[in-house]
């Protein structure tokens, strides 16, 4: 499929427009992890705007596409992109985290219309993600299943297990993306818990991997054609992105990890998106 | 007294409910021989899907496939499904309320030699404590089958436990298994023993030892956990003044703690509790077992007397 620059910029525009929600949700709620939002928003931009085969209006249609943020802590650009694709009204964002909400701290699958999958303790979306896919196998849909896997999840036994599962039931229906902004609540992933030479473990476990810039709406959208294309085993995505990414005081520092803005740098974050 | 396998009235049972429902599928962590899924492996290949030794993503799978509408039954050992993988049972299967099964072979110290590695004695507590689990511990082959099928039936997650060895036949083939439902054994004023799964058998045996004493007790056999039949504990409790828990578990947290609180919140009334005393226990015959640990038919009497006399 071939995609036009117009498209590009428009998937462009609307991941700048979740940042900005983002930031704001994570304001108003004054807890939530900014770092980790940015730096997979272009990517969540790109599968709900793009790839992806849903209908809002029909949260729980049995064919559509799954998504699971197995990094639920990056929730927020999750629910922007809900609501700004009509899942629910976008007054809901400015509820994140406070009593009474749809929108939970930590994906909620029976709170929020949209949310496939419960998530938020690491390292278990993957497994979840290959029984949706193998769902979708004995029963003859053509559905994909996606997982948005973060870089410390690998940390966690349990992803591997579940690797390891997806290649011997040839799971070609789902789709790993790593986001790889590699940092994690103390530091470094090269410092806590180095998790290179990441493309060499996934490629061991029998994956399919290609390695993209998590922030080129085009790599991406080619990097899931191809990983849509490739038959009997299941492919990973591994994009490479910038914890914070598109405000400057963010990016890459992992004190933004979970922490929310004050009033004063969400204005100065806005503004910077904004220009 | 015949006797059955727990373990393989599940294998059967999942069979048969694969048969009328293509809704089933089993995911098993390389013990299909010994959960007894083997059979269904056979019946289905399409709809078994072996993970292998991997309990955490055993559940992830479980969940995401009920997450589409199938109903899947997960298999592995009680200690196992309980604790590696018990954060993936309350997070992702109880917490969004899903459609999975947990059903576990070698519940207690029924595999008695294998040691405290493979005795599930802590599960009852752990999965009782989880909003969404309904608990169910079935008392005989017979009832297996059909706490099995009512698991099925029942729409959100379940923790069905089963024992290691052949265990005698207490229920016929009509008995009426409803989740929530005790089934009183035996009707005396003395005393009120409760007991479940596995232990009923052994508490039966207590029941004529008691018989000998000139104790006339009643028996209420409990294989649901929970929901708990509170209205029964309560009747009894008034009716005889005196209650005795027992089960292959450890006394705290799980039958006793759940019949105790029951007692203290509506009719207080002495209790002794039947059960590993805050230990474990080890390799051994599981006759043994009991008669180390205090669990044995004579313990049970004797703790049936002791609590006669704290009667008021």
């Amino acid at each position: 499929m071939k995609t036009d620059i117009n498209n590009v910029t428009n998937l462009e525009k609307i991941a700048n427009d979740l940042r900005i929600d983002v930031i704001k949700m994570i304001t108003l709620a004054g807890s939530g992890h900014p770092g980790g939002s940015l730096s997979a928003a272009d990517i969540v931009a790109t599968l709900y705007f793009h790839c992806m085969n849903v209908d809002p209006a029909n949260p729980n249609w049995p064919d559509r596409d799954r998504f699971i943020m197995s990094k639920g802590h990056a929730c927020p650009v999750w629910y922007a992109a809900l609501a700004k694709k009509g899942y629910f009204d976008r007054n809901r964002l400015d509820t994140l985290r406070k009593i009474n909400s749809i929108l939970q701290g930590h994906p909620d699958m029976l709170k929020t219309p949209g949310v496939d999958m419960t998530t938020g303790s690491l390292g278990n979306g993957l497994g979840a993600g290959v029984g949706m896919a193998l769902s979708g196998k004995l029963r003859k849909k053509k559905y994909i299943t996606y997982v948005l896997i973060g870089c410390s999840e690998h940390d966690e036994g349990v992803l591997w297990e579940s690797a390891m599962s997806a290649v011997k039931f040839q799971s070609d229906n789902l789709i790993g993306i790593i986001d790889y902004n590699k940092l994690q609540i103390d530091g470094f992933n090269s410092q806590v818990m180095p998790i290179e030479p990441i493309m060499d473990k996934w490629t061991s476990f029998g994956w399919h991997v290609q390695r993209i810039n998590g922030h080129d709406i085009l790599q991406i959208i080619e990097a899931i054609d191809a990983a849509k294309a490739k038959k009997g085993l299941p492919s990973v995505i591994i994009a490479d992105t910038i914890k914070g990414k598109g405000v400057s005081f963010m990016e890459n520092k992992y004190n933004w990890h979970g922490r929310a803005p004050t009033k004063q740098e969400c204005d100065l974050a806005i503004k910077e998106l904004a220009a | 007294m015949q006797k059955g396998f727990t373990r393989e009235a599940y294998g059967e049972e999942l069979v048969e409910l694969g048969k009328q429902n293509s809704n089933i599928v089993v995911i098993e962590a390389d013990i299909s021989s010994s959960t007894k899924t083997c059979y269904f492996a056979k019946a289905f290949p399409d709809r078994f899907f072996n993970v292998g030794v991997a309990e955490q993503n055993e559940v992830m799978i479980a969940a995401g496939i009920a997450t589409t509408g199938l109903i899947p039954f997960v298999s592995t050992y009680a200690v196992f499904a309980s604790m590696r993988a018990c954060e993936q049972v309350r997070t992702f299967v109880c917490y969004p309320r899903l459609n999975v099964k947990i059903a576990v072979a070698h519940g207690g110290i029924t595999p008695c030699t294998d040691g405290v590695t493979h005795q599930a004695t802590e599960d009852l507590s752990i999965m009782r404590t989880i909003p969404n689990m309904t608990v169910i511990v079935p008392t005989d082959y017979v009832m297996t089958k059909a706490a099995v099928r009512a698991a099925a039936e029942h729409i959100g997650p379940v923790y069905l436990r089963f024992t290691r060895d052949e265990i005698p036949i207490i229920y016929d083939k009509n008995m009426d298994f409803k989740i929530g439902r005790s089934f009183k054994l035996a009707d005396g004023p003395d005393v009120t023993l409760i007991s479940i799964g596995d232990m009923t058998y052994i508490t039966l045996e207590a029941l004529d030892l008691l018989k000998k004493m000139g104790v006339s007790a009643t028996l209420i056999d409990m294989p649901t956990l929970k929901p708990l039949d509170k209205a029964a504990i309560i009747k009894a409790a008034r009716e005889t003044g005196a209650i005795v828990t027992v089960e292959d578990h450890q006394i705290n947290g799980g039958l006793g703690s759940a019949v105790a609180e029951v007692l203290a919140e509506n009719c207080p009334v002495p209790q002794q509790r039947i059960g590993l005393r805050d230990t474990f226990a080890e390799s051994g015959d599981f006759n043994l077992l009991l008669e180390k640990y205090s669990m044995s038919p004579e313990h049970i009497a004797n703790a049936a007397m002791r609590v006669i006399k704290r009667k008021a």
